[in-house]
């Protein structure tokens, strides 16, 4: 066998144990619609100076045709959702007969550029609020009705909703002021080793984003297109319930959706992304 | 009646006669295979559309039958002919009997 | 990324762990083929079956037959526990005899597509589709 033969198939071999390829994040470009301009790759923000030389969305992490489904809003099943959500959004709901349109009127027009800064300080509650609280503490405070399940469809459906009228808006999410420890116990949080597995965030998404893990390209773990259609689900996924799996994924006990660690952990991931568009809903794998 | 069934056509609203158009379709169906099983192991039986068909004016286009390899939220895109102004019908025919419809009516360009 | 004979060994062995055990043609999916058939010849022109080499994810994959001049296009998942995917019939008011959907995939396999042409004649299409497991926990 000639010597280069010999040294690529020990190579080769060494390769299955090894198991690690690059594969450069597609170069293309999103445009929703033939309308909405998306930002999905551009310089990193103050968060990870010195860690990312730049963020990328996971949609560049994706194949041709999963690409292509969120380009245009009949073929991405995300927006079934939407439209449910829609209908809900003027569906009077609780004592005290209001539905979110009493208020809120257009969702449009209102909710334009909340997605991007969210999670954020709510100075009233004194806490850090994800979209998601902000949602029930409408609905029990404003709306006298049932919160929501905080993964559940209906939650997730307005969520995505919400999230679709700042499609193209850069997410900016403040860390500092009266959030900055919430934020460095996000950080923290991102950087720990848990599980049999003693993974962190940081140990795929950091550190070998572009990889193939198996069969599946890592992405930079980026939060901007939540909530997800997932094929492999086909349904909308949210922020809380992937970091649920993902922490479970390295076999660890995980937090709770809802948990202060998983608004900590939401906060600071969505910082990593200031910059990029906000996407949701996004399709991924 | 499998619940929150709710269908979607993209279709044009105006065409001139014997334009082509495409035609888009998704409906939001779970389409139980047949293969899944539930926590205690007993297998969900399945439950899916299995027939989806789209007239033009009563004239066929498409009649597509189908199986549970077909993905949740059946999609289908296909092209059809607009001979004249009128309204496209689309059908959806499910396991448990209940048939979906919607309308999307054309007008000459 | 460039493709060295290095980089496509490595892949290559990667993939084989990823892609798992390909899934082979059942006795069912040619049945179904002869019914559709009778038992006739199928042509290897006619049908375009246009599918990806390797889907993202097994559950919704995306895939598009065209075979200008068919009465009807009947597609099978050749590895799946039931072959049926779906069986297209044209009307006089199909502008193509084309269409696209999404299609569930058990594993790696092979899609056919034949296609029955208004002459009586029939044509065969068939795509070799990489289904993998995903990352961590899929």
């Amino acid at each position: 066998m000639k010597k280069a033969t010999a040294i690529t198939v020990l190579l080769g071999a060494g390769a299955i144990t090894a198991g690690a390829v690059f594969a450069e994040p597609v170069e293309d470009n999103l445009v929703v619609n033939g309308q909405i301009e998306m930002t999905t790759w551009t310089e990193a923000p103050d968060a990870v100076e010195g860690k990312l030389p730049e963020v990328i969305s996971g949609w560049h992490f994706r194949g041709t045709e999963t690409r292509a489904m969120q380009a245009d809003d009949f073929d991405n099943p995300g927006m079934i959702f939407v439209e449910d959500a829609q209908e809900s959004w003027s569906t009077v709901q609780g004592d005290a007969g209001k539905s979110c349109a009493s208020c809120h009127e257009d969702v449009a027009d209102s909710m334009k550029g909340v997605r991007a800064v969210y999670p954020k300080w709510n100075e009233d509650a004194e806490e850090v609020r994800t979209l998601e609280m902000q949602v029930n503490a409408c609905r029990t405070g404003n709306m006298e009705a049932e919160p929501l399940k905080y993964t559940g469809t209906e939650m997730t459906s307005m969520i995505a909703l919400i999230s679709s009228v700042s499609r193209g808006m850069p997410v900016d999410v403040a860390t500092d002021g009266p959030v900055s420890e919430t934020w460095e116990a996000g950080k923290e949080l991102y950087y720990t080793r848990t599980g049999q597995l003693e993974l962190s965030c940081a140990n795929c998404h950091e550190d070998n984003y572009g990889r193939m893990i198996r069969a599946d390209h890592l992405s930079q773990g980026q939060i901007n297109g939540f909530p997800v259609y997932r094929l492999k689900n086909t349904k909308l996924n949210a922020v809380h319930a992937r970091f649920k799996g993902c922490v479970r994924d390295t076999r660890a006990e995980t937090f709770a959706p809802g948990s202060p660690e998983f608004v900590a952990l939401e906060l600071y991931v969505a910082s990593r992304g200031n910059g990029l568009s906000v996407e949701g809903p996004s399709v991924r794998n | 009646m499998a619940e929150n069934v709710r269908p979607r056509v993209k279709a044009p609203r105006k065409a001139s006669a014997g334009e082509e158009v495409t035609i888009k379709t998704l409906i939001s169906h779970p389409m139980e295979s047949g293969q899944r099983k539930d926590a205690d192991g007993n297998t969900i039986p399945r439950s899916i559309i299995h027939r989806f068909t789209c007239e033009f004016n009563g004239e066929m286009v498409v009649d597509v039958a189908m199986e549970p390899a077909i993905s949740t939220n059946p999609y289908f895109e296909f092209e059809a002919v607009v001979p004249e102004a009128g309204d496209f019908k689309f059908t959806w025919y499910d396991d448990d009997g209940s048939v979906y419809e919607e309308t999307s009516s054309v007008a000459l360009a | 990324m460039t493709l060295t004979r290095r980089n496509v060994m490595v892949m290559g062995a990667g993939a084989f762990v990823a892609f798992g055990l390909p899934m082979s043609a059942s006795a069912a999916a040619e049945d179904a083929i002869a019914e559709f058939t009778g038992g006739a010849d199928m042509g290897s022109e006619g049908v375009t079956l246009t599918a990806p080499e390797i889907a993202e994810n097994g559950n919704t994959v995306p895939i598009e037959i065209d075979a200008p001049g068919a009465e009807a296009v009947m597609i099978l998942a050749m590895g799946n526990p039931t072959p049926g995917v779906a069986e297209f019939k044209f009307g006089p008011l199909a502008a193509s005899q084309s269409a696209s959907t999404r299609i569930r995939l058990a594993g790696t396999q092979d899609v056919v597509a034949v296609a029955r042409m208004k002459d009586g004649s029939f044509a065969k299409a068939s795509s070799n589709v990489k289904v993998t497991i995903g990352g961590c926990g899929g």
